[in-house]
């Protein structure tokens, strides 16, 4: 017997048997419901209900519809606060220290007698470039990376995909993207390779198309460093670290309703479809194991992202130092180029350089904020930086305002995914079309939002 | 067609599960969040590794472990709330339980939401007799002052019961030497089996003559009463699932290689 025979037999069985399916099918489980309720009644008791139930009243309040985000929203902000104000101290001791070893290694090539383009590349390329990633991007790391990882644990990111479940639906995606996304915030590339739960390929597209629209750990730092930087002094005063904080938590906001927004835009146009549905479930509120999180932030997410930093940014110090001390007819690669960028960048709020660093960032995003500050360095401004306040001065003597941050904040939250990342698509997609697609669309939507934000800005202010 | 389970057992497994060796196979269902990574991890140790099940996207985690000598092989199955093939994770733990035929299946169940759990547990018993339930979470359930009457349920269910905490791997060892009782046939096990309403059960009762007399050789391999219920539910996947797993073997051990079917 082949097994066409054998599946036409009860196919023919089925037709035969003319079952009343679906009535059937409700039935069968509610009894297997009610059987599971009654052993599990029989053999289960508890001795004090109310003390058990305060989860549900946790995740009532957790997940309402009206408290749900704003309470979410201030636990971020809480913790970019915490980062913020923690940063600052480490930090410049940090720098301190670091920049207390270049001297004495030039002291050294002095005293070798080494020639200048060497100390050139070595010092002043290299190890300048790692002082900077190093100073300025551990410390907010390091407090950044474990409070995350607790709010993890403590079960926050299937709630916040529970609260926004019904928006995806409502953008015609799955709900199951909100939790892609929230696995965005740890790393695009794993938040792609979440999709895989998604079972239509049309939805599993639109999640791996806009998953990039939410800030990773690679890009933390940058937008919590810049906001730091600017966003305070906006109105100055006491509150500038919880000017900050707001500030990325907006952005946050900023990059979610984006990813809705292109998604209901995906699904209208170019991904047309039902969106299916999905259960979700609450895990239960488990008690973190505190030095877990330390270790596991501190391995897995700190020394990772300042290893990928490090490692890029050492050849890329090397690169930009030469792209700086190269002239072409009087003028230096650097400036050659970024003045070709420029143009355009000004339009969108940044400047060539900028532009600059984001290009040659594609291989990993953290190294963005290193090579646009050793770009700035090694054109003149030779002056040896400390601490944030520091960096500030390097950026504004390069022309930096708050607009110029807040479009490199956006530009860095909705821009193309990182090398990595778009490895990763390719391998989900399978296809280089719809790879070279989730480079572009992101960038178009970058481009289209700096440059409205930018010239609003402009035109308000009367610039 | 003298086909048994276990000629066709060894090459089913490797071709269609990803499963390539002769150790009893152990498989590990549940619902999500009841520590079941973690009673494999627990399990298996370092001796493990991850890919994907055969032409699906959903992961697979394969474990070894030895136990008085004998090595075991552990299937973490997808985590699911039931057996009803409704998303791809229950069709791939269904499809495991059903075709495969694991020598023991454990079913994870979390102590602090026994009721939830049972339903997995009640389905899986209408699919194969060699089942424990592992009763994880058990501090937890504690601390929530759940009482569970261990014996109890064991009366009513008629499977071996294995409380555990897996996270300070509390009653693994207990969980092992359950499994091997149970692998090696010195615990012979008759689990209770769901019985439904009249209507369905009348319904059961006039569809396995039928289909035993109309698919023999069916009746060696799978559970007709189980089938029984899938073709009542009107679940078309299970005879996708057929077609694919007995089908193409049987095309190749009965005609010779013959591919006649395509």
């Amino acid at each position: 017997m082949n097994d066409s025979n054998k599946k036409s037999q009860i196919f023919d069985l089925i037709d035969k048997l003319d079952l009343k399916q679906e009535s059937l099918r409700d039935q069968m489980v509610t009894e297997i419901y009610t059987k599971a309720e009654e052993i599990a009644d029989n053999n289960v008791s508890t001795a004090n209900q109310s003390e058990s139930n305060w989860e549900d009243k946790v995740d009532n309040i957790l997940t309402s519809k009206c408290l749900g985000f704003p309470i979410m929203l201030l636990m971020l902000a809480a913790v970019f606060w915490i980062t913020i104000v923690g940063a600052n101290y480490p930090s410049a001791q940090l720098a301190r220290f670091l920049f207390w070893i270049e001297g004495h290694l030039s002291n050294l090539f002095m005293a070798l007698n080494a020639p200048s383009w060497l100390h050139g590349i070595v010092v002043e390329g290299i190890y300048r470039t790692l002082a900077w990633v190093i100073s300025v991007m551990l410390p907010p790391m390091a407090i950044f990376f474990p409070l995350f990882t607790l709010l993890e644990d403590l079960g926050v990111l299937p709630r916040v995909a529970f609260n926004l479940d019904n928006f995806f639906k409502k953008a015609g995606a799955n709900g199951k993207q909100s939790l892609t996304m929230s696995m965005g915030f740890g790393c695009n590339a794993a938040g792609v390779i979440a999709t895989r739960i998604i079972e239509s390929p049309r939805e599993k597209l639109i999640a791996i198309l806009t998953n990039n629209f939410v800030p990773c750990n690679g890009r933390f730092p940058t937008l919590i460093i810049l906001a730091s930087l600017f966003m305070g002094s906006v109105l100055g005063g006491v509150y500038n670290s919880f000017i900050a904080a707001a500030v990325i938590v907006a952005l946050v906001v900023v990059g979610i309703v984006i990813t809705l927004f292109v998604s209901w835009l995906l699904s209208k146009t170019l991904l047309q479809g039902v969106p299916s549905s999905f259960s979700l479930e609450l895990p239960p509120y488990r008690k973190p194991k505190i030095k877990a999180v330390l270790i596991r932030s501190f391995i897995d997410r700190t020394l990772f992202v300042l290893q990928r930093a490090v490692v890029v940014a050492a050849p890329a110090g090397l690169l930009v130092w030469i792209f700086a001390n190269v002239h072409v007819g009087g003028v230096s690669l650097i400036h050659y180029t970024a003045n070709i960028l420029d143009p355009f960048a000004i339009l969108i709020g940044l400047d060539g350089v900028i532009l600059l660093a984001f290009i040659l960032g594609l291989p990993a995003n953290e190294i963005v904020l290193p090579i646009l500050v050793m770009s700035y360095l090694s054109t003149g401004a030779m002056l040896e930086p400390s601490s944030g306040e520091s960096l500030k001065k390097v950026l504004v003597d390069n022309g930096w305002t708050w607009v110029t941050a807040l479009s490199t904040m956006l530009f860095s939250l909705l821009h193309f995914p990182c090398g990595t990342t778009l490895l990763t698509i390719k391998k989900e997609t399978n296809s280089w079309k719809w790879t070279v697609f989730a480079a572009l669309m992101p960038l178009a939507v970058a481009i289209t939002v700096c440059f409205l934000v930018t010239q609003l800005i402009y035109f308000f202010m009367g610039i | 067609m003298g086909l048994t389970a276990q000629s066709s057992g060894s090459n089913l497994l490797q071709e269609s599960f990803n499963i390539d060796d002769n150790n009893p196979v152990v498989a590990l269902a549940g619902n999500p969040n009841t520590g079941k990574s973690t009673i494999f991890n627990g399990l298996t140790g370092l001796k493990q590794h991850t890919g994907n099940w055969p032409g699906k996207t959903v992961t697979q985690a394969q474990g070894y472990y030895d136990y008085l000598g004998q090595e075991y092989t552990v299937i973490d199955l997808p985590g699911t709330y039931s057996l009803l093939a409704s998303s791809i994770e229950e069709e791939i733990a269904r499809d495991f339980i059903c075709f495969a035929k694991p020598d023991v299946t454990v079913v994870i169940a979390d102590a602090t939401n026994l009721e939830r759990n049972l339903n997995l547990v009640l389905q899986v018993t209408e699919l194969t007799d060699r089942v424990i339930l592992c009763l994880n979470l058990m501090d937890e359930a504690k601390k929530k002052n759940i009482e569970i009457d261990l014996v109890g349920l064991a009366n009513d269910l008629k499977v071996p019961i294995v409380p555990t905490v897996a996270r300070e791997e509390k009653g693994l060892s207990s969980l092992k030497k359950v499994i091997a009782k149970v692998a090696n046939n010195q615990l012979k096990l008759k689990p209770f089996i769901m019985e439904y309403s009249a209507e369905i059960e009348e319904a059961i009762t006039n569809l396995v003559p039928k289909l035993k007399k109309e698919l023999p050789d069916l009746a060696a391999e799978i559970n007709l009463r189980w089938l029984a219920l899938r073709l009542l539910e009107g679940d078309q996947k299970i005879i996708n699932s057929l077609k694919q797993f007995y089908g193409s073997l049987e095309n190749k051990n009965i005609t010779g290689g013959e591919n006649s079917d395509e």
